[in-house]
């Protein structure tokens, strides 16, 4: 008698459900993971562009940018130049999963698989993520976000509102901590001040205000002061986070107009551990649901067709295309991701002598799963690739560096997949994955409150590599906004 | 514990409000965009969806950005070699594309043009932003004037259709409470109590009658105070207002004839295509008369005007006849605004251009409310016929019209793209009017 948990590439809830408790079973069992709880979401394709649009979030604030990445996707989708993800997944607890209608029973397998217990894991034990992301509260803030946006725009003007998004937008890259905790109140202090603020609602609230002819509005709620949101007169400079200092320091922005950037700012910081894990992040999911959907066949539990059904789009997903090829377009996350995980479970169970020099530490241990559960829980894709990438996987992916001197009319091989070239090759890669040395380093230096109210903010420079020019002068003039005086931006060779 | 959701139901469009926003946004090479992809698509499609190319100024989302190919040093690694060994240079790619290149510029470069698709609700949005019929008035109400039913509050009498069930809920709530009705609850402990008296060993013959007594009292009181009266059903009430209208008709008057080339016809028809959309879509009551001519006028339905062809002489005033024989029959003065759009390549039979500046004088325009004349001309013409003065026989004539006559306005079309632009001047909004 077949145990197949399905054999037609059709779906139905029902097999959804009976396919999701036998890859949780193997999730939980074999490999030991350690997941949120999770919801996932039926969804067409259309709300697959829609999740897309707005950076894959199930609620958001309206902003045209949003629009602007809907058109475009929605575009190339109709052109047949891209194809939808099978899958979106949020760092939420509890965990959602979106999954795409389209799919054929053994995406969704393979998907619940990736998401619901790949992504899921990663998201609850990396450290990252832990430290950075407050999984429970990320969708009551986006609910606020979206309704507090909205009542800027109906009591400011859509244009008003808009323009403080627009110039927020700009500098979300630098609205980020990265190496301090952001200040962040205690869940005390964030209870008492949703108190407050239901309480003043309660009372302010009156049924005669809705009656208003249009134009006559209900007074604005007062500013609560708060010890902790003030501004307390001495800036802490330098401050690496210029939507912090602008929300807190600038001297012409509304109360509502700093709570706007307070949100980007948030949302800012919400992203930015994913941008760090990106290969990881991937990898983990990646190897996970190739782990379980191979368990899940050599038990019987799928089809021969389903697995290679399943095999297919595995391959096409850690696909790798050289530097020449015309599909090149940067390292594929999943491959690399996925590529350094099987080849530490290859370290753990098969070791070569090779591997056995580098690795001393888990070389032919046989716990893979422990290894691998040690690394998505402590590293990031820097660290991750310079202490794990082994020499064999940079011979299959055949690594070279390049150094670069803008000066020169060629670029220079300085190290190749060869004895003496491996630490380099991995040291530079691992480098090329270090979002603090990727994006610029920009810091408020300085800024002159007593005289004209210039701000003074000054770019460190990483080995000689300016700023592009046109991009600088536009986003100074979305700091001039938000500031209100001349804004100057000086680079510094560091 | 898991949660499968279906959200395949939930309402469609989520995102449709920031692609306004975006529509918004990016209007002006929008518009730009769109005049440009009119230019070059066939009379039937212009009212269709389109694909739009813009490009990103305007909508730009600057960020920092590192440009290492200004100055400075950086490593970086690829994959697949196959020949290199340290020491090898390699070109650097000129710019943008290609294997290397694309990594190596991954912080410098800026957006692409993009394109997309906009339905033709946006587009024609677009096109006809700003424009409305000149001198638009209301005219009189006819005897069946267009009604439309109003809410107008509550009331105790109506049709049960129209019953308002909260209303009428609360009222008969607050009346049962009012005149203390007893509820089933009330009733059936009663009951039981009385049940229990009954069972009980020395029989309390003076309680089971009171208890009778009060039982029989509720129930009859129950009957007496019903759950829903008469008193309490409301109604919700309509009344019938009447709306003023205003009813207007566009004549549309084209030479079909042996002169006007297959070039002059489409760009004719083009324009007679643009301004059909735009009347249906803004103007709810107008109709629209197409008249061609050759040297005799016929009136013909839509499909005819636009796709058949005919050929002969030309005598411009048939059409102007047949105009005015059409508006004595269906479209009188006071109830109708009138409007007319003539296109012609300028040529008639001598003699008749000064006849229909008589007629135009004399009997068309004391009904018009706006009369537009489109002269289509070749290209080298154009350049000819630089000056507003020089022009074709029809052309000096109906000048002479338009000096006369304000509403009387005349325009020059050479190729497609200098419809959109004269149409847009013959319909623009006027700012007075505002």
């Amino acid at each position: 008698m077949s145990d197949y948990l399905f054999t037609d590439s059709e779906w139905d809830f029902a097999t959804v459900e009976r396919t999701y408790k036998a890859i949780e079973d193997i999730a939980l069992n074999d490999l030991g993971l350690d997941v949120y709880p999770n919801q996932i979401e039926i969804i067409s394709s259309e709300q697959m562009l829609d999740a897309y649009s707005s950076i894959a979030m199930p609620l958001m604030y309206n902003h045209w940018s949003f629009g602007k990445m809907f058109a475009r996707e929605e575009a190339l989708y109709r052109l047949g130049y891209s194809a939808l993800a099978y899958e979106v997944v949020i760092n939420s607890s509890p965990c959602i999963s979106y999954l795409l209608e389209e799919n054929t029973m053994t995406m969704q397998a393979l998907v619940m698989a990736h998401a619901a217990f790949g992504h899921n894991h990663f998201f609850k034990n990396n450290y990252l993520f832990r430290q950075w992301t407050n999984a429970e509260g990320i969708m009551d803030y986006l609910a606020f976000a979206k309704r507090y946006i909205a009542a800027c725009e109906e009591r400011y003007g859509r244009d008003e509102v808009e323009a403080v998004l627009d110039s927020a937008h700009a500098l979300m890259e630098q609205g980020v901590f990265r190496y301090r905790r952001p200040p962040r109140p205690s869940k005390g202090r964030i209870e008492e001040k949703r108190r407050r603020r239901a309480e003043y609602e309660q009372e302010a609230y009156s049924e005669l205000w809705r009656t208003l002819p249009a134009g006559i509005e209900p007074p604005a709620a007062p500013l609560t002061p708060d010890p902790e949101d003030e501004f307390s007169g001495d800036m802490k400079l330098p401050e690496e986070n210029l939507l912090y200092f602008l929300e807190k320091n600038s001297p012409s922005l509304k109360a509502w107009q700093r709570e706007t950037l307070r949100i980007v700012r948030n949302l800012a910081q919400y992203f930015y551990p994913q941008r760090q894990l990106k290969v990881m992040n991937e990898g983990c999911a990646t190897f996970v649901h190739y782990t379980i959907m191979n368990l899940l066949y050599e038990r019987g539990r799928i089809t021969e067709g389903s697995w290679l059904e399943f095999m297919h789009s595995h391959t096409s997903v850690v696909f790798q295309p050289e530097f020449q090829d015309r599909r090149y377009s940067g390292f594929n996350p999943y491959a690399l991701g996925y590529g350094m995980m099987a080849d530490i479970r290859r370290i753990c169970e098969k070791p070569t002598p090779e591997d056995r020099d580098w690795f001393p530490e888990f070389a032919g241990k046989g716990d893979w799963m422990g290894t691998l559960k040690d690394a998505w829980a402590n590293y990031r894709d820097e660290s991750f690739i310079e202490q794990f990438l082994s020499p064999m996987l940079m011979r299959d992916f055949r690594l070279f560096g390049l150094h670069d001197e803008a000066s020169a009319s060629t670029f220079k091989v300085s190290a190749i997949h060869n004895e003496e070239g491996y630490r380099d090759v991995r040291s530079m890669l691992a480098r090329q994955y270090d979002v603090g040395s990727a994006d610029p380093n920009i810091q408020v230096s300085g800024a002159d409150l007593k005289g004209n109210r210039t701000l003074f903010l000054s770019h460190d420079m990483h080995r000689g590599i300016p700023l592009h020019n046109q991009t600088k002068e536009l986003v100074l003039a979305h700091v001039e906004r938000l500031w209100g005086h001349d804004v100057k931006l000086e680079a510094r060779a560091a | 514990m898991t949660h499968f959701v279906d959200r395949r139901l939930n309402p469609k469009g989520k995102s449709l409000a920031n692609r306004q926003r975006f529509l918004r946004r990016a209007r002006a090479q929008i518009r730009e965009a769109v005049q440009k992809s009119l230019k070059d698509s066939a009379v039937a499609d212009i009212g269709k969806e389109r694909k739009i190319k813009i490009s990103t100024k305007g909508t730009s989302e600057p960020r920092f950005r590192l440009d290492p190919r200004a100055s400075g040093e950086r490593d970086f690694v690829l994959p697949g070699n196959k020949e290199f060994t340290p020491g090898d240079t390699i070109e650097k790619p000129k710019s943008g594309s290609g294997g290397a290149g694309k990594e190596a510029s991954d912080s410098g470069e800026g957006e692409d043009d993009f394109e997309f698709t906009m339905t033709q609700e946006e587009v024609l949005d677009i096109f006809f932003e700003d424009l409305e019929l000149p001198n638009l008035v209301r005219t009189t109400l006819k005897e069946t004037p267009n009604k439309q039913w109003k809410r107008a509050g509550i009331t105790t009498s109506g049709s049960p259709t129209q019953i308002n069930l909260v209303r009428t809920m609360r009222n008969s709530f607050g009346r049962r409470l009012a005149l203390k009705r007893p509820t089933t609850a009330d009733i059936t402990a009663l009951e039981a109590e009385l049940d229990a008296a009954e069972r009980a060993d020395p029989v309390d013959v003076e309680k089971i009658a009171a208890l009778k007594e009060n039982l029989a009292r509720a129930i009859s009181k129950r009957k007496w105070v019903g759950f829903i009266d008469p008193i309490d059903v409301r109604f919700n009430a309509f009344t019938e207002q009447p709306t003023p209208t205003s009813q207007a008709v566009m004549f549309c008057l084209m030479d079909v004839s042996g002169s006007m080339g297959e070039r002059e016809k489409d760009l004719a028809k083009r324009f007679y295509m643009l301004l059909h959309l735009f009347l249906k879509r803004r103007y709810k009551k107008v109709d629209v008369v197409f008249i061609r001519h050759t040297h005799d006028a016929q009136e013909v339905n839509e499909q005819e005007f636009f796709y058949s062809r005919q050929s002969g002489g030309t005598i411009v005033s048939t059409a102007l006849d047949k105009m005015l024989e059409i508006q004595k029959e269906r479209y009188a003065t006071a109830d109708w605004n009138i409007y007319a759009a003539q296109a012609s390549d300028g040529y008639t039979q001598s003699g008749d251009a000064r006849h229909c500046v008589d007629m135009l004088n004399e009997l068309v325009m004391p009904l018009c409310q706006y009369y537009a004349y489109i002269e289509i001309l070749d290209e080298r013409e154009m350049e000819v016929f630089a000056s507003e003065e020089s022009g074709a026989e029809l052309w000096r004539a109906y000048r002479t019209v338009a000096a006369e006559w304000p509403n009387f306005a005349t325009k020059r079309i050479a190729k497609p793209a200098d419809i959109f632009p004269v149409f847009h001047e013959l319909f623009k909004k006027a700012e007075v009017s505002a």
